[in-house]
């Protein structure tokens, strides 16, 4: 694999476990509270409806000149992973919440028993919290998946990186038939935050009319450089005089 | 508020997030590149500044 591809695979996949986790955790909470089997049922709808989400856009996106391509998605990944990366580094500075999978399990958990007595047979309620929680939670993944996919022409390694995600976090929670809370979330977020980051401003550049020193070796460096840069930036504001902590949402 | 509406909001959030004025910086730093690269300069180095610029910007006013 190239080192593109490399990345490709490596963002993508990371990704996904991370909303693959929080998305496990809302289906443990209403599956062992309500009903198993409705909640497993919104589960799978939610998943076709993403699969035909990239189904649909994938071939789209890869038929449109690539220039024009790498423009549009260099400056949506550069938009996501720089939301992914505020994040991360507030929360490492500690002025946002660490995400809490105990916690969010918790609080679903109390909203699956105070939404009233689980209907026999098909609980709806069970249906409509999986459905949702694997639809929002994959959205994000499904745009990674079709833009890094097509801007280098392989959505099928994106898919198939993403799969395995889904694959591990899956067997993870069977094992362990409890939030994953051990998982490195925060950590994990920081990465993908370099990730997008990096290949968004490559890219964007690159389809903008910018040739870079080295070709895609330039990514050798942008993606170290980002990191260090973010790193230095959560140690600056850790250092910096107390502010308000801000301790509201952990999403 | 109509569909319409809806899915237009719905797809601001999810593209612009809580900070539109990162958004807006990284599409000003595309349109500056294609500038300076359609005048033949050099151009690569705008993005990663604008990248660092915004992402500074964009914590400073999250830790206010």
């Amino acid at each position: 694999m190239s080192g593109p591809q490399v990345g490709l695979a490596v963002s993508v996949f990371l990704a996904c476990a991370v909303e693959a986790v929080e998305a496990l955790t809302i289906v443990l909470a209403v599956g062992v509270t309500r009903s198993w089997r409705s909640a497993l049922f919104g589960v799978g709808a939610a998943t076709l409806a993403l699969a035909a989400v990239v189904a649909a856009l994938g071939p789209a996106l890869t038929a449109l000149p690539i220039n024009a391509l790498r423009v549009v998605v260099g400056g949506l990944l550069l938009i996501f992973g720089l939301q992914w990366l505020r994040k991360a580094v507030l929360r490492s500075a500690g002025l946002k919440a660490m995400h809490d999978e105990d916690k969010a399990f918790a609080a679903e958990t109390q909203a699956a028993r105070s939404a009233g007595q689980a209907a026999t047979g098909f609980d709806g309620y069970s249906f409509t919290i999986a459905f949702k929680g694997v639809l929002l939670e994959g959205l994000e993944v499904a745009f990674i998946v079709l833009t890094f996919g097509a801007s280098q022409h392989n959505v099928g390694l994106a898919a198939a990186a993403a799969a395995v995600a889904v694959v591990v976090v899956v067997l993870a929670g069977v094992v362990v038939r409890h939030p994953l809370s051990r998982v490195p979330e925060n950590t994990l977020e920081f990465f993908v935050g370099v990730m997008l980051t990096a290949f968004g401003a490559c890219w964007g550049a690159e389809g903008a009319g910018a040739s870079w020193p080295g070709g895609d070796a330039a990514l050798l460096a942008l993606v170290p450089g980002v990191a260090v840069v973010a790193l230095a930036m959560a140690r600056w504001l850790r250092r910096a005089p107390a502010r308000t902590a801000a301790v509201g949402g952990t999403a | 508020m109509s569909w319409l509406a809806r899915a237009a909001r719905a797809v601001w959030e999810f593209v612009v997030g809580d900070d539109p004025m990162t958004a807006l910086g990284v599409a000003v730093a595309l349109g500056a590149t294609a500038l300076i690269a359609g005048a033949g300069a050099p151009a690569w180095w705008v993005m990663p500044v604008a990248a660092v610029a915004l992402l500074a910007l964009s914590l400073r006013r999250a830790a206010r």
